[in-house]
């Protein structure tokens, strides 16, 4: 029987302190109830001889230390899991917002999972297509990595993920194939968009959203990623699907920790971050991978978007030092009408070597793209040289390599006119336009290499 | 010493729990759990927390009140149950069975626990570092009657083609007399010599020892290091050299290629034995060890990498109190080899997750934080840490010599080297990599920035050079840095006033400088041949680019132009050189004779 306490003590923000209780669990659940019979819940954050601090999800908003009563619930936070749970709607702590019954299943599992042993993972080395040249022939993206897209506000990095997620699903036909869509903190309009396309594209009855938009409760935000990662597990790792999982805004997610660790009254790291916040955020992107002898795969791509379109800002410091990589988008190239906006010298992908080359796409993929990346380093230099000294003062080979980052941009970042690339299309255009260049200049290409390409 | 030969190991004495070293949990806030009456307390001493048996270790004592580290999720405890006191500090299982393997932050054999928990880690599982049904082939080396001591080796086990794994007289027993000694197959528990003390105690010796992570092993003396460490990564041996015994430190912003650095290192570097940890890193960089050390060679001995390789592996989402040991359990497995007379490195990514560790421990304490969070101790902790590397005179006989290098991964908050954790290890470590995203941006690989990194060992490695490789290497090493802070310099002027103004003289510097930037410096980790380049080619590579040089400055200074003085040929082989295979290196000779 759960006994239901009446002794709370105070209420902070989001804290709830409780006392005159028996021992509580850390981490065990708490619901509030105040005298109308509305619930409130909450997590036990801290725990103590006769007293513990709660956390509560959602407003504490017209609850009172007199009003409400506190029952703890035995178990931490789990999520149901079942392929019932593909084509529906959750918010934040997995309860449905379709309108439909809550899905039943016997299987509960812990949302905040357990890691996963290096041991048994298997190394991501599997070539995705996304049609995207940019990122297919120089910022590779294999199943089971964790690749976030940087983004800036008002770029169109939602158009982006879309897109990636319409078009590598098309690449994997004959397999089981799903999308784990987390919204955290976005606005209705931003998750209309992702919801109209996946109907379009027939996705919507593979996917499990979890929404939580902007004006719904913070604490929520927190346990949304988690609720989506341990449903894109249980599909991958029990079911074998291979999993997309789109999280946006990352940002939005760890404005929410800092939130509560400000509440909290914690010692502020960074920026007022805590910090905790790499740890709190490898939880999350850690949760991807393969497995070894498991079909399924979980690949992550979180969108964040870069306060000041600042790379050195905490939230997206500390997540590139955990995935395994990054896209980062430019707003000088969106300006100039773009699309996708793909700033590919700072982007990178650190799994692309692994999943390209001989037997993956085109044997010399590797040197091709490394030549690619070191030519168009050196045309954007030049640019900048040029703007100070005038093309004048240029050799004829720089010249050439202006006119090689120029083309580069226009005809091969540049996808306007045709969104969905082979990587071969993608990878005979970087041929064609890296022939403005000569021969003597392509230092990263193979003898071979230069022979079978260059020459016709 | 705290030493304990006889317990097999702390993490299954749960038959010993007793009623009078036990207390009760009052408190428990994340890694962080209180408890009261836990008699006998010592700071360090390990417990058993909770029905569970999760690892804490005390971290601090107040009245009758004592706070645990627990190296497990603590989520699920309560108030009122019950911790253990083991009564022993965080120590580690040394043996045969740790090379090849992979562990994790206390040294729980990733593999087994992967067969009794499946794909993911559970909690509380004790489950022995080393394996308990394996047998090696023990081959004595002392008689019954022999006198002996801490260090001395007693026997030995031929773990692997190449690796004598010594079985050594653990530290703290002086003045022994072997009463016993075997000549068979044992298992790690079994004993392999009797030895019986002054006081006239035996003392059983298994292929077992317990060490205390956090305490380091003694030596006779420490020696000042003087012989490179060979890495094969060309920019590190021939610019900023590294020696056995030494310490370096690698910062770097995220993508700059910080983990391909250690990983090339780990995989190429001429020691003996190489303990990897992955501190707070990335799940799938251990994978990827795991995945590629079996099938790459050795260069030395042509064996497989991983049979000389031990892996310490917590990655970022497995527990925050064992990343802070597992920098200790990695560094306690280092010391043993060394002590065998091995040359061991040590290398951590990245040191930076372990001080965070150290802050989330330190401010769940409430302690005054210092710079950026992070407790006022650290600078002490970092510099103990790489006080423990250095080339050593072992412990007892027979005497030997071993090295122990540490190489230090940091990884600055937005790449900013002025954050603490960055500028105390610059304090403590010799060697510095700078890590540059811009030269990362145009792929260039290693990103190691050639103008702001140093090594204070190039004076002890110019004299190793010019004995084993040639009298000439040091001064083309000089000319070789020279060139290219002159062409930091050119670079500089050349954007304010374009190409044309600059001399002949000039323009050959610029020339030169781009040869050793893109066909000496730059190097493909994932090229088969380019990946490693032994210590003589990189002297070839050099000696050509640099006599090219010199042959062309003569030229222009004879009044020949720059075009004039132009040889295509050389031009084309500077070009692919690095693609040579090691056994034809010959063509070599042919073409620096044409430069004389």
């Amino acid at each position: 029987m759960i006994i239901q306490y009446k002794t709370i003590h105070s209420i902070k923000g989001q804290l709830v302190f409780i006392k005159g209780i028996p021992p509580v669990k850390y981490l065990e659940l708490v619901r509030f109830t105040d005298q109308t019979g509305r619930h409130y819940l909450g997590q036990v954050l801290e725990t103590g001889k006769g007293y513990a601090v709660a956390q509560l999800f959602e407003q504490s908003q017209g609850i009172g230390n007199k009003n409400i009563k506190a029952e703890f619930l035995g178990k931490t936070l789990d999520f149901a899991v079942g392929k019932e749970i593909l084509g529906r709607i959750f918010n934040g702590i997995g309860e449905p917002l379709d309108n439909l019954k809550p899905h039943f299943s016997d299987k509960h599992l812990d949302v905040n999972g357990f890691a996963i042993n290096p041991w048994s993972r298997q190394y991501p080395n599997d070539f995705i297509q996304t049609g995207i040249s940019a990122i297919d022939v120089l910022n590779t993206l294999v199943r089971g990595q964790k690749l976030p897209i940087f983004s800036g506000a008002g770029l169109p990095h939602n158009r982006l993920a879309i897109d990636i997620a319409r078009q590598a699903t098309v690449a994997s036909q004959g397999e089981k194939f799903s999308v784990i869509f987390g919204a955290m903190g976005i606005t209705f309009e931003e998750s209309q968009q992702f919801i109209t396309a996946f109907e379009k594209s027939g996705a919507l009855t593979r996917s499990v959203l979890f929404l939580n938009l902007a004006n719904d409760p913070v604490i929520e935000r927190i346990a949304l990623p988690r609720f989506a990662l341990t449903a894109a597990e249980y599909l991958a790792f029990e079911e074998g699907f291979h999993v997309l999982v789109i999280l946006t805004d990352m940002t939005n997610y760890a404005e929410a920790v800092r939130e509560i660790a400000n509440a909290r009254e914690e010692v502020p790291g960074r920026r007022g971050y805590p910090g905790y916040l790499y740890t709190d955020l490898a939880s999350i992107y850690e949760r991807a991978g393969r497995i070894k002898n498991k079909k399924g795969s979980i690949t992550q791509l979180p969108i964040l978007t870069m306060p000041e379109d600042d790379k050195t800002h905490p939230i997206p410091d500390l997540t590139g030092y955990i995935t395994e990589g990054q896209i980062i988008l430019s707003r000088e190239l969106h300006q100039r009408g773009i699309y996708p906006p793909i700033d590919v010298l700072t982007s990178l992908s650190r799994l692309r070597d692994k999943g390209i080359g001989e037997g993956k796409t085109r044997f010399e993929h590797p040197r091709l793209a490394n030549q690619l990346f070191a030519s168009y380093a050196q045309g954007k230099e030049l640019r900048s040289l040029s703007a100070i000294l005038g093309e004048e003062s240029l050799s004829e080979t720089d010249k050439k390599y202006l006119k090689f980052a120029d083309a580069f941009e226009e005809k091969f970042i540049n996808q306007k006119d045709n969104l969905n690339r082979t990587i071969l299309e993608s990878l005979d255009l970087s041929w064609e336009l890296i022939k403005i260049l000569p021969k003597e200049e392509l230092r990263r290409l193979r003898q071979e290499d230069l022979e079978k390409f260059y020459n016709h | 010493m705290n030493q304990h030969p006889q317990k097999e190991s702390i993490l299954n004495k749960n038959e010993s729990l007793s009623q009078n070293n036990s207390g009760l949990i009052v408190k428990i806030a994340g890694p962080l759990v209180v408890a009261e009456n836990l008699t006998n307390a010592k700071l360090g001493d390990i417990c058993k927390v909770g029905k569970e048996g999760l690892i804490g270790e005390i971290i601090k004592i107040e009245g009758n009140l004592s706070y645990l580290q627990v190296y497990e999720d603590t989520a699920g405890l309560a108030p009122g149950d019950k911790v253990v006191n083991q009564g022993i500090p965080l120590s580690v299982e040394l043996g045969p069975g740790l090379l090849g393997n992979i562990f994790d932050g206390i040294l729980r054999p990733l593999n087994e626990i992967a067969k009794v928990g499946g794909i993911y880690i559970p909690k509380g599982l004790a489950i022995p570092s080393l394996n308990r049904e394996k047998f090696w082939d023990f081959e004595p080396v002392v008689k019954t009657g022999q006198k002996v001591n801490g260090g001395d080796i007693i026997g030995y086990i031929q773990e692997s083609a190449f690796i004598k794994h010594s079985i050594m007289v653990p530290p703290n027993i002086s003045e022994g007399e072997v009463i016993d000694i075997q000549k068979k197959s044992l298992k790690v528990t079994d004993q392999a010599a009797l030895i019986k003390n002054p006081l006239g105690e035996t003392i059983k010796i298994s292929l077992i020892q317990l060490w205390p992570v956090r305490q380091p092993r003694p030596v006779l003396k420490k020696l000042v290091p003087e012989i490179p460490l060979i890495t094969g990564q060309r920019i590190i041996d021939a610019l900023f050299p590294i020696v056995k015994g030494g310490t370096a430190s690698v910062p770097g912003p995220f993508g700059s290629g910080k983990t391909v650095v250690q990983h090339q290192l780990a995989k190429w570097s001429d020691a003996d034995v190489i303990v990897f940890v992955g501190c707070g890193e990335r799940g799938n960089e251990m994978t990827d060890v795991l995945e590629e050390f079996p099938r790459l060679k050795d260069p030395k001995t042509g064996r497989p990498l991983i049979e000389r390789t031990v892996l310490i592996a917590n990655t970022s989402n497995m527990p925050v109190a064992a990343r802070e040991a597992s920098i200790y359990t990695g560094i306690t497995i280092a010391e043993y080899f060394r002590d065998m007379g091995l040359s061991v490195a040590l290398m951590a990514d990245s040191t930076s997750r372990w001080a965070e560790a150290l802050r989330e421990m330190g401010s769940r304490l409430e302690e005054m934080p210092g710079e950026e969070g992070y407790p006022a101790y650290l600078g002490s902790r970092l510099a103990a840490f790489y006080e423990r590397a250095g080339a050593v005179e072992c412990l007892g006989s027979p005497k030997r010599q071993g090295s122990l290098t540490v190489i230090g991964a940091v990884s600055p908050p937005g790449g900013d080297l002025s954050e603490p954790v960055t500028q105390n290890t610059l304090r403590v470590s010799k060697v510095f990599w700078a890590l540059d995203d811009k030269l990362a941006a145009k792929r260039h690989f290693p990103a190691i920035n050639w103008l702001k990194s140093y090594s204070l060992y190039s004076e002890n490695t110019d004299s190793y050079f010019s004995k084993n490789i040639s009298p000439q290497y040091p001064e083309i090493l000089k000319q070789t840095m020279s060139i290219l802070s002159e062409e930091e310099k050119l670079l500089e002027i050349l954007k304010l006033v374009g190409f044309e103004s600059l001399s002949d003289a000039e323009r050959l510097i610029l020339q030169t400088a781009e040869f050793i930037r893109e066909d000496f410096l730059m190097q493909n980790a994932f090229d088969e041949i380019d990946s490693f380049t032994s210590l003589k080619k990189q002297y070839l590579m050099l000696s050509t680019i640099i006599n090219y040089h010199t042959w062309q400055a003569n030229q222009i200074a004879q009044g020949k132009s720059f075009q004039e003085c132009n040889k295509p040929e050389i031009k084309e082989f500077i070009k692919k050189m690095k693609f040579l295979p090691e056994n034809n290196l010959s063509i070599f000779d042919r073409i620096l004779e044409s430069l004389k």
